[in-house]
Order: C-alpha cells, then sequence, then structure tokens
C-alpha cells in the first residue's frame, strides 16, 4: 500500500482549563493528507487552529491527540526537513539579509566550506529578486523585502516540505500580489510540498492545488477539502478569467461567511466528522450552489468579511 | 539648527561654569588682615588661625601641579594621582570581570530555565541588596588580604546587575528567534551562542554598565576601609593631612573616571546594539 507523503491522522489540541478543570478542545479529528510536491492551502476563522496544526506539523507544538506521519515516520520535534516562514518574518536582527540565509544553510550543511555556502544562498536572495540588499540588516529593508528574505532562507536549505504561517498577512495588498507571484515562480522550479494558512481567498486559489476548510472553534475540524482544478502556470491575471475561478471562489466564500458558523462545534453522533472532497470547478460539481453571480456587490462585501 | 543648538548648550555650560566657579572663588577668599602679623605669627609661617575651603583657583592651581606630573613616587604617604587611580581602576575591572565571568554564565542558566530561576531567585533576592562593604570584615578574616578583599568587594558588588539583566535578556528573547533555531535543528551551545546571545547582548551590556558604575562608587569607599593606595585611599589621606585642595581635586578626578568608565561601555554597547 502506498503512503501518501504526509499523513494527519486524528489530529487534537485541548487545553486543561484552569478554573473548572474543564478542558478547551481547540480542534479535534483532523484527517488530511498532502502529496509530495503538493501546494495545500488552509483557511478559516481566527481561533480555529490553524497556526496551531501548522506548529505541530513543523514541531513547535505537541498534539493532544492524533499523529503526523511524514516520508513513513512519525514527526517529532522541530527538524531541518520541514522550513517554516513566519508571519512576522524571524529574521535576526542583529545579521544581514545574506548572514540570514548564510545562517540556516550552515545549519542545514555544516561541512560545506564558507564560499559554496554563501554562493548556494545569493542563490536563492537572486531568486526573490534581492541581489544587491544582500549587507543590508532587516531593519532596513522593507516588509515586502524582510519577506523575501524569509521566503529565500526556507527555500534554501531545500525542506521536504514547507510550512508557511500566514506569510503574506502583515503586507500591503500589492505588495502581496508580487511576493505571491515570486512564491509561485521559485515554487514551479523546486516544486517543494508546501502547507500554508492563509486568510485570503484570491492567494489560495492561485497558489494552491487544494484548500482546506476549517470550521470555527472550538471543536474546529477541517471540514472540506475542496480542489482547485486550475491548470498552472498560473498568474494573478490569467487566473481570475477561468471559469472555475468564481466557482471556487464563491464556494470559499459562502463557506467562511455562512457553514463555518452552521457547521462549527461538536460533530454530533450522525455526523463522522469526514472531511468532504469537492471540486467546484468541474462542470459536475453538484456539491455546490454557484448561482450567485460573481463579483456582485454582495459578494465583495462578504469576501471582506471573510478576510 | 542642531548645530546651533549644541552651540547655545556649550555656551551656557560654561556660563554655568563660570558663576558656580566664581560664587565659589569670592566665598572662599580669606578676610583681610587688620592687623599686621606678629612676629610670632610670622615665625609660624603666618598660619591662618581658621580653616577654610579652597578657593577654586587653588584647586586648579594644584590640579596643575598633580596632573603635570601624575605618576611620580615618594614613598606610601606620597604617590602621584595617576598610580592612585590606576590602582583603582586596576581592583575595579579585576572585580568587575571576575564578576562578568560568573555572572553571565548564571544568568544565562536561570534565563534558560525557569526551574534554575525559581530555585536561585531567593537567594538573589537575599544577597543583592547587601551593602558591599558589609562583606568587608568577613572577606578580610577569609582572604587575609587587603587587596583581595577590595576586589572581593567589588566584585560583590559587580554582581547583581549583570546576572538579573543577563537573566532577563535571555529569557525575553524573541520566542520566534528561538523557534527559528529549533526549526535549524541547532544545537543547545549554537542556539546560546548564535540566537540567545546576540539577542541578549544589548540587556547583557546595560547590566554591565549599570555594575561598573556601582563599581566604581565601591571602590572609594573599600579603600577608605583597607587603605594603602587607590584613590578611595587617597581622599581620606588628604582629609588626615588636612589638605582640602587635594580632597577637593580627588573628587573631581573620581567624577572624571567614573564618566569615562560609562562612555567606554556604552561605546561597547554600540556594538551589540540591533534595531528591530
Amino acid at each position: 500500500m502506498v503512503h501518501p507523503f504526509v499523513e494527519i491522522q486524528g489530529l487534537a489540541k485541548r487545553y486543561p482549563k484552569a478554573d473548572n478543570g474543564e478542558e478547551l478542545t481547540v480542534f479535534e479529528n483532523a484527517n488530511f493528507t498532502i502529496d509530495k510536491g503538493e501546494f495545500v492551502c488552509v483557511i478559516g476563522h481566527s481561533g480555529c487552529g490553524k497556526s496551531t496544526i501548522l506548529n505541530i506539523l513543523a514541531g513547535l507544538d505537541e498534539a493532544t491527540d492524533g499523529i503526523v506521519i511524514m516520508n513513513g515516520k512519525e514527526v517529532v520535534g522541530p527538524g531541518l526537513e520541514r522550513g517554516v516562514v513566519f508571519q512576522n518574518y524571524s529574521l535576526m536582527p542583529w545579521l544581514s539579509a545574506l548572514k540570514n540565509i548564510t545562517f540556516a544553510v550552515r545549519a542545514r550543511w555544516p561541512h560545506w566550506s564558507k564560499d559554496k555556502i554563501v554562493e548556494h544562498s545569493r542563490k536563492f536572495l537572486k531568486l526573490v529578486g534581492l541581489d544587491g540588499v544582500e549587507d543590508r540588516k532587516p531593519s532596513e529593508l522593507s516588509g515586502g523585502m524582510r519577506q523575501r528574505v524569509s521566503i529565500a532562507r526556507s527555500f534554501a536549505t531545500q525542506p521536504q516540505m514547507l510550512l508557511l504561517d500566514e506569510p503574506f498577512g502583515a503586507l500591503d495588498a500589492l505588495t502581496r500580489g508580487v511576493i505571491q507571484e515570486e512564491l509561485l515562480k521559485i515554487w514551479s522550479e523546486t516544486r517543494q510540498t508546501v502547507f500554508m494558512i492563509t486568510h485570503d481567498v484570491d492567494e489560495a486559489i492561485l497558489l494552491s492545488d487544494r484548500i482546506l476548510l476549517m470550521t470555527n472553534g472550538p471543536y474546529a475540524r477541517i471540514a472540506e477539502s475542496v480542489k482547485v482544478s486550475i491548470p498552472r502556470p498560473r498568474n494573478r491575471n490569467s487566473v481570475i478569467h477561468h471559469p472555475g475561478y468564481y466557482r471556487i471562489r464563491n464556494h470559499l466564500v459562502e463557506f467562511l461567511v455562512t457553514r463555518s458558523k452552521a457547521l462549527s462545534g461538536k460533530i454530533s453522533d450522525e455526523d463522522d466528522g469526514e472531511t468532504v472532497v469537492v471540486d467546484p470547478a468541474a462542470t459536475t460539481a453538484a456539491v455546490v450552489s454557484v448561482s450567485q453571480p460573481p463579483l456582485s456587490s454582495n459578494d465583495s462585501q462578504q469576501e471582506k468579511m471573510a478576510r | 539648527m542642531l548645530a546651533t543648538l549644541n552651540a547655545r548648550a556649550t555656551l551656557l555650560s560654561l556660563v554655568f561654569l563660570t558663576v558656580a566657579l566664581g560664587a565659589w572663588e569670592m566665598a572662599c577668599q580669606p578676610p583681610e588682615k587688620s592687623v599686621a602679623l606678629s612676629e610670632y605669627e610670622l615665625l609660624m609661617g603666618g598660619a591662618e588661625q581658621e580653616a577654610r575651603v579652597p578657593p577654586p583657583s587653588a584647586v586648579i592651581a594644584l590640579a596643575y601641579k598633580e596632573l603635570s606630573d601624575p605618576f611620580y613616587d615618594a614613598g606610601p604617604n606620597d604617590k602621584g594621582i595617576g598610580i592612585q587611580l590606576a590602582y583603582s581602576i586596576y581592583r575595579v575591572l579585576v572585580g568587575f570581570f571576575l564578576a562578568a565571568a560568573v555572572a553571565i554564565p548564571i544568568g544565562f542558566v536561570i534565563g534558560m530555565s525557569p526551574l534554575m530561576y525559581k530555585a536561585m531567585n531567593p537567594y538573589i533576592q537575599v544577597l543583592r541588596p547587601i551593602s558591599p562593604l558589609a562583606w568587608m570584615p568577613l572577606a578580610l578574616f577569609i582572604i587575609q588580604d587587603s587587596e583581595a578583599s577590595a576586589i572581593f568587594v567589588i566584585f560583590i558588588c559587580s554582581i547583581w546587575p549583570m546576572l538579573l539583566n543577563t537573566a532577563f535578556g535571555v529569557a525575553n528573547v524573541r520566542k520566534d528567534w528561538v523557534n527559528v533555531a529549533l526549526t535549524h535543528e541547532l544545537s543547545q551551545v549554537r542556539t546560546a551562542l548564535t540566537v540567545i546571545l546576540p539577542a541578549a547582548a544589548p540587556t547583557i551590556l546595560t547590566g554591565m554598565r549599570i555594575s561598573i558604575g556601582i563599581a566604581w562608587l565601591v571602590i572609594v569607599a573599600a579603600e577608605m576601609l583597607v587603605g594603602g593606595t587607590g584613590i578611595g585611599y587617597y581622599v581620606w589621606n588628604e582629609w588626615n593631612n588636612l589638605d582640602l585642595a587635594s580632597v577637593i581635586f580627588s573628587i573631581f578626578m573620581i567624577g572624571i573616571v567614573g564618566m569615562a568608565l560609562d562612555l567606554a561601555l556604552s561605546a561597547t554597547t554600540r556594538f551589540v546594539q540591533y534595531k528591530e
């Protein structure tokens, strides 16, 4: 039997409550898989525990229940085979842009020569369009440039899986768009497995092969797995003209605005908590109603709320 | 605008100095002699019957004399100001760096381990408020050497600000940076050296700056007690000699050296400072 690259089984996170001893379940029964080379996004409202899932995958947090299996081995603790890009960049402010990357490269390949480390690091800095600012400290870079350094750092160590925690959340919309395309470009070259958290519906559609939708917490769970069957290569302009784009988008927005709440709470006995797989872009998709006209004023209103 | 502000501030400083020195000079003039000195008084060298604080002109004249030959050595009771200051600086630096060698590693351990913090905290809280001079008798008895006892007193007073600041700096290193170290599988030692140390360095340096300030305050008192050499001993010795001009001169020198020590450490801080 062939196992998927990453397998998450029955993952749950519960915090013991201090005052009455009753525990708080953030999410439970999270089951999903990620194939090798797949780009998976997770969308859900704040507090549904998506960052916690990412931290568990990164090994920085521990699950109360369930296991994460990657490459046939259980994930215990953090490791170099999983690279993380944090929302607040997490660059060392006392190191220059280049040194921030060599820091990671040296940790990954300790036996490499100094020249090789620098050369490898420069290559990745160039890949995110940052040649010329190697010697600047993060405080001398804009938010977008800092996040580019952070992305370059994680790609430079060539992890088997990349974990991105709302990497563009702190950036303005224009910068975000540019870096999204850069991320797509690097990703299409390396074809790394990516697990990314986002609040941005358009970002998720542009980047991912599959979008996991989480219900609201507490007792959050992964309710749906939405296929994004828009052919690659994609870019911000072409993707919106694909006939399936708004069907996927409307499906996501509708989920975030209404169903994420409706489906929230403890799983009832008759519901087995299975993740429903949907493919709104496919013409035969019957699961979702896509009757709303795309881009109605009402829709964009909802989308703002969803963000 | 900045240049003019600086110029104006300098000018104002000079005005303050002139006014203060002028007032001091006027207040400390010896009274006019109404009667001629008697033969006996002349024989006694014309000594005045009333001691008074010397005017700044006398202090400046003495300062010029002392500073033009700061390193003369004419026996235990008569050494140049440079030698006395050098002894004090030497004791302060030895005590200070010994304290740093102990306080910074312990501060690291306390900062990284909440268990160690809780276990050590009561002792730190009890030992910290003890006046360093209170250790002097015990130090003299155990060490049996006044020089080493003075250094020990500096050591004990320098240790606390460095220890607490290191622990605080280490404990408050941003979690994100520690997470970066974790996800890159850095060893504990490498994490401490390449992530936590540079991140906490500005806080540690602040602790060192506080420590050296306190050490310089304490050395004067310690040397008054142990005697022999040093600026503290010099002040007390000149008081015993009733040479108030020397006392005032050495007070200023203590201030100037203390400022220099502080400036040296604040310059070092600039090397490890970073902007987020």
